[in-house]
């Protein structure tokens, strides 16, 4: 999120054609009909004008109900082409939205997570919802209202000017403090517009946080505590609001005052030249009238100039989103694997975060890793040495940053990302289920599975409990369903990853959340599936290790030792250290009294 | 839970109330928003007084310009200028007060309507707080982040323009509707005619308004959900490469949401017109209505001219009253969802008259406690349970067995259905809170981390702890190193949902948060699940000293933890099986000895 200086109302604002380019026509439509509409408004006075000065004074009745006619039709015809407008503009207004929205959840779901990791989703979601709801308002209403305004403003001031130019020349020198105070209030309330935005944001990650982290805010009683630091952070939107208020209120005064001072002004002098005969009644009465008609033009310029800097704001964070470049993309010339076999290959692999500072070596140093076809490796390490961030690279979630991943000798890279990630299934140990039936849930790399395959896949995980559930499979879980133990979520993920058939399996620590009974069902299913399928499992337990044909240790992003587990248990001290069981730490040297088998 | 359906959250996603059940909901919003603006009294005086003052200025307007041609021009005929001076200085004194005083509100109802958000922020987060686990859990939490984002979006909405505008608008009608009969009764009669079709239009458009905007709320709800599971799930999103068929379902969300959307509008673009229409038509026959009598000279040129601006002027803030309309719909159906939110009685409430307990020796007593899911199937069946001060309690028994359960009764997440749980003989429901959360910790598996830095979200087990006790902390339970070593150490951000932070990691430090806390019962809810050997082995020998003064109780699927403790309760269907200490459980046949068996085969 670095801040270039900050580009200008009229560029960020035109960045928007694109999306609106094909209610362009229309709106464009609803802008003559919006013009008509305020010229007709416009020619009501002088009908006013010509009824006073002429049949008013006359003697011929019927030429007073023939201008109250005419000020009918016009009225109806103000009326007829104000609903011409709305019509035109607000439904194509709302397509434009949801076009918006869907292209920014686009471009969020094809964005790397390492983007996701930087953007806490309260600020994503009010991006989404709050600044496109805003920025349609803008289009459909802000926009054409404004530039009717300013075109009737222009055609209004001809007309009072040639109606009598010096009280004309009133009210044009009356509006020249107004653009100067407009010009100061653009960037203060720009500045506030902005702030509040993104404080609205963390508003919204806050509370998110609050909900997410109920159980430990419960566990240790610090609900006021979290309750302070939101009370701060919503204080602090309160100013910023409160800023932005004092802001419309100073152009509201100026808006509000300028007219009315004209207003007197112009009585006075008017008055006082249809004494000295250089004007007429009836001029005067067209005068003030059109003068009413352009007041609400002048008075809401405010709420339009606010409105439309909101929509400026809001469409500068919208391309913030939009701009972002996606690293991890498909090739441009994708090679495909006509017979993937399953042998997964780590050269030279790097990685580190882009924000990392240069004093910290590559969270991943170098990793030289040869996974053959049906093989099962077990990667096992300390907590913090790389295990997860290695699990992350072959279906790119992570791109490495030096070295290569490849997949039966095609580099991950060059293959597109729908054919890789179809090659390789994950696990993952904070197990994310959808608001979506079991069923779906489970088949959710593999759609057009049959029965029978999401059966045997529940079977492996040892989710027979999905049976029972309310509705059996298809009973909805998730966010918006069932709630689900950590376990059973767990179980679930992993029935996911079986059944997605995958060449290759990569687990991260699957079985965390399993009792031991269920842990021992789940591997003894599990080795059945890893005899013929590739696999990468992160595993703490020896119970987990020994699903593996061999195992990798990884230390401080590197991998130092590859074996059997039975060699490594042998040879290596530090694979002692990390895998060896605590229930035989009453042998303080675990190297030799460990049951070896 | 209670028998009207509409109490509380219950019926939240229904749109077929029934008389009665809408005036219970109406009343209960009307009744929360009495309770926001009560503090706020003498504000909203003044603010009355300010707007009265100002519309009444602006209105002076056109009555003035009437006196300046109609009085000021004869008499400046007459060369006394004193008639057209006073209507030009009043026309401008009146433009000053007006423009000065709308200023004024402008900032005043801002900080109205500021200190009303501020206030129901506060309460919908307090009463998120205060509510129970089991809410939470069958509410599920993007419903409760929508009531507080885009809920309370809506009132905003409604308190910063809506207010405004109907206020204004409404006075603004008033004193023009007074002015006219001022100046002239007959036109004023003409404006009442008037308000028969204005009437007749607003009613209709009330009427299909109301159930569209309820609709609008559940569309971006349902846009907001999918939305926020998307982002939070994103990396299975991946993996699984669900973002096509995931494009497919948001597309029409979105698409559902554009439609009522889109029915909002068409309805406001029959609306607003209409609106225009009914006014030009009044203004014209105004103008018919004293045209004709200035034509027979009864009525003045000026007031001619005031009579035609006023009414012209009388259904400008009609739009503006139709968009209060607007926000006011979507605001009134927040307001309700919130109001039912803050409804909700708490299952674990707090007590009325709070016991203290300074100091705890950590004393758990379970007596008749039985333990069920409101009006649902029985999780615990009754039982009895004595766990003296300074015992470490393990846990056993697989999943679904109730341990959760019972840990849950002890931290009092869950109240007991019937008997009651105590610390100290004090019963847990009558204790002071502060001091229940003070005594009594509870560490699960599932770690959260908060936005913050790594001191930050250890410093929750003890707000006012020192740099030195958060260090001492996190070197107890051996999370100093891997601190250390992040970018920052202990200032290292831990960003979204602990992302850059393993999951053994986050364990860690969450671990330290509980050391740091010092209760006087911990209570471990598989804690060390996800920690690897080395870690849990350092966790292990905190332990060993950490709970040699403390009563503990340990839920673990790994031998290892059970090692530590004095006594090991197996758990099954939710009834305590067998009770013992390891040694005496290892030694004999039960259920125990066979699970410590199968353990010793796992370690190989």
């Amino acid at each position: 999120m670095s801040t270039p200086p900050p580009p200008s109302t009229l560029a960020s604002l035109g960045r928007l054609y694109r999306y609106a380019k094909p209610a362009m026509p229309r709106i464009y439509v609803a802008i003559v009909a919006s013009l008509l509409a305020s010229l007709v408004a416009l020619a009501i006075p002088q009908v006013l004008q010509w009824l006073i000065d002429g049949p008013l004074t006359g003697t011929d009745v019927s030429l007073v109900w023939f201008s109250v006619g005419l000020v009918l039709a016009l009225g109806v015809a103000e009326a007829g082409l104000i609903a011409l407008r709305r019509w035109l503009v607000l439904t194509p207004g709302t397509h434009v939205e949801a076009h918006m929205r869907n292209s920014l959840y686009r471009q969020l779901q094809r964005l790397p997570v390492a983007f996701h990791d930087r953007w806490p989703s309260g600020q994503l979601l009010s991006r989404a919802i709050g600044d496109l709801n805003l920025i349609r308002r803008w289009m459909a209403f802000g926009f054409v209202i404004l530039i009717v305004n300013s075109l009737t403003l222009v055609i209004g001031f001809v007309i009072l000017v040639s109606l009598n130019w010096i009280l004309g020349m009133i009210f044009v020198v009356a509006s020249v403090p107004v653009l100067i105070y407009g010009y100061a209030f653009e960037k203060r309330y720009s500045r506030a517009a902005r702030r509040g935005q993104d404080q609205q944001g963390d508003l919204a990650t806050a509370v998110e946080e609050s909900v997410h982290g109920i159980r430990v805010l419960k566990a240790f009683g610090r609900g006021s505590h979290a309750l302070k630091r939101f009370e701060t952070q919503a204080e602090e939107l309160q100013g910023t609001e409160l800023e932005k208020a004092r802001a419309v209120a100073g152009i509201w005064l100026w808006l509000l005052l300028v007219p009315d001072v004209a207003f007197a002004v112009a009585l006075v002098v008017g008055v006082w030249l249809a004494q000295s005969g250089s004007s007429s009644v009836g001029e005067l009465v067209a005068f003030f009238a059109t003068g009413t008609v352009l007041l609400f033009p002048i008075q809401s310029m405010g709420y339009f100039l606010a409105m439309t800097i909101d929509a400026k704001t809001a469409t500068n964070r919208f391309f913030e989103v939009m701009d972002e470049v996606n690293t991890i993309v498909d090739p441009i010339s994708p090679k495909t694997i006509e017979k993937p076999q399953g042998r997964l290959v780590f050269s030279d692999a790097h990685f580190r975060y882009q924000d990392s500072p240069s004093r910290f070596p590559d969270l991943l140093d170098g990793i030289d890793l040869v996974i053959e076809p049906g093989e099962t490796m077990a990667l096992v390490g300390l907590t913090g040495s790389g295990k997860t961030t290695l699990t992350a690279l072959p279906t790119r979630l992570y791109d490495v940053t030096g070295g290569s991943v490849s997949l039966d000798g095609v580099d991950v890279r060059d293959l597109a990302l729908d054919e890789l990630r179809a090659h390789i299934a994950m696990a993952f140990e904070d197990a994310t289920l959808f608001s979506a039936t079991v069923r779906e849930n489970v088949l959710l790399g593999r759609p057009d599975a049959t029965e029978a395959d999401l059966e045997e896949a529940l079977d492996i995980a040892q989710a027979q409990f999905a049976f029972d559930l309310p509705n059996g499979l298809d009973t909805r879980v998730g966010e918006e369903g069932l709630s689900l133990s950590g376990g059973q979520r767990q179980r679930l993920a992993l029935a996911r990853a079986v059944a997605a058939r995958p060449s290759v399996l990569v687990l991260d620590d699957p079985l965390s959340a399993l009792d031991v009974t269920t842990e021992q069902l789940v591997e003894a299913a599990l080795r059945r599936v890893l005899a013929s399928t590739t696999a990468l499992i992160v595993a703490h337990r020896p119970s987990t290790v020994s699903l593996a044909d061999r195992v990798a240790l990884m230390q401080d992003g590197r991998i130092t030792a590859v074996g059997t587990h039975s060699e490594l248990i042998a040879s290596n001290a530090h694979y002692r250290f990390v895998i060896s069981s605590l229930d035989n730490q009453t042998q303080a040297q675990p190297a030799h009294t460990e049951n070896v088998s | 839970m209670s028998q009207t359906s509409v109490t509380g959250t219950s019926g939240e996603e229904r749109d077929d109330f029934s008389r009665a059940e809408s005036r219970q909901i109406r009343s209960r919003s009307l009744r929360l928003l009495g309770s926001l603006l009560e503090p706020l009294r003498a504000r909203l005086v003044v603010g009355i007084v300010v707007i009265i003052v100002s519309t009444a200025a602006q209105v002076a307007g056109p009555a003035l310009i009437a006196f300046g041609i109609d009085r000021g021009l004869p008499s400046l005929m007459k060369n006394d200028w004193m008639p057209l001076a006073l209507a030009g200085a009043a026309y401008l004194a009146t433009g000053v007060i007006g423009a000065a005083l709308v200023a004024w509100f402008t900032v005043l109802s801002a900080r109205i309507s500021q200190a009303v958000l501020l206030d129901l922020r506060r309460r919908v987060f307090l009463q998120t707080q205060r509510l129970s686990l089991e809410f939470h859990e069958s509410y599920t939490s993007g419903r409760i982040i929508s009531r507080q984002t885009s809920d309370l979006d809506s009132i905003r909405e409604l308190l910063d323009s809506g207010i405004n505008n109907l206020v204004q608008g409404a006075l603004y009608m008033v004193f023009v509707g007074l002015a006219l009969l001022l100046v002239d009764p007959l036109s004023a009669a003409v404006l009442l005619v008037s308000l028969v079709p204005l009437a007749i239009l607003t009613r209709w458009f009330q009427l299909r308004s109301q159930r569209v905007f309820r609709q609008t709320r559940t569309a971006s709800a349902n846009v907001i959900v999918k939305f926020v599971e998307t982002m939070t799930g994103i990396r299975a999103v991946k993996a699984f490469r669900t973002e096509t068929r995931n494009e497919g379902d948001f597309g029409e969300l979105v698409e559902d949401y554009r439609q009522v959307n889109a029915r909002v509008i068409r309805l406001f673009g029959i609306y607003n017109p209409g609106l225009v229409l009914i006014g030009n038509v009044t203004v014209a026959v105004v103008l018919l209505v004293g045209g004709l009598r200035v034509f027979e000279g009864q009525l003045a040129v000026g007031a001619l001219l005031a009579v035609v601006l006023y009414t012209r002027r009388f259904f400008d803030p009609m739009e503006d009253m139709a968009m209060f309309y607007n926000s006011y719909q979507s605001a009134a159906a927040a307001l309700e969802k919130i109001s039912g939110v803050l409804e909700e009685q708490p299952s674990v409430p707090d007590p009325a008259a709070p016991i203290d307990l300074w100091t705890s020796k950590g004393h758990v007593r379970f007596s008749d406690v039985e333990f069920a899911y409101a009006g649902d199937r029985v999780i615990l069946p009754t039982f009895d349970l004595d766990i003296p001060a300074g015992q470490t309690v393990a846990l056993v028994g697989s999943t679904g067995a109730g341990k959760s359960t019972l840990a849950k009764l002890v931290s009092r997440f869950y109240d007991p259905s019937t008997g009651e749980v105590s610390l100290d003989g004090i019963d847990l429901r009558s204790l002071h809170p502060k001091d229940l959360r003070r005594a009594i910790v509870m560490v699960t598996q599932e770690a959260y981390l908060f936005s913050g830095t790594v001191a930050d979200n250890i410093a929750i087990g003890k707000p006012d702890a020192s740099f030195d006790e958060i260090t001492a902390a996190a070197r107890a339970v051996g999370a100093h190193e891997f601190i250390e070593g992040l970018p920052n150490g202990y200032e290292t951000d831990v960003n979204k949902r602990g992302g850059r932070v393993s999951a053994g990691q986050r364990q860690l430090i969450s671990f330290a948060r509980a050391f740091l806390a010092d209760p006087a019962v911990l209570i471990l809810d598989e804690a060390t699940a996800s920690l690897d050997i080395p870690s849990e082995r350092l966790v292990q020998n905190a332990l060993q000293t950490l709970l040699a003064d403390r009563t503990a109780i340990i839920i673990a699927h790994r031998l290892s933890t059970v090692a530590i403790a004095d006594r090991v309760l197996v758990m099954e269907h939710g009834r305590i099986v067998e009770d013992g200490t390891p040694a005496d459980l290892i030694a004999g046949t039960g259920r125990f000895a066979a699970l410590h068996a199968s353990w010793r085969e796992s370690l190989a």
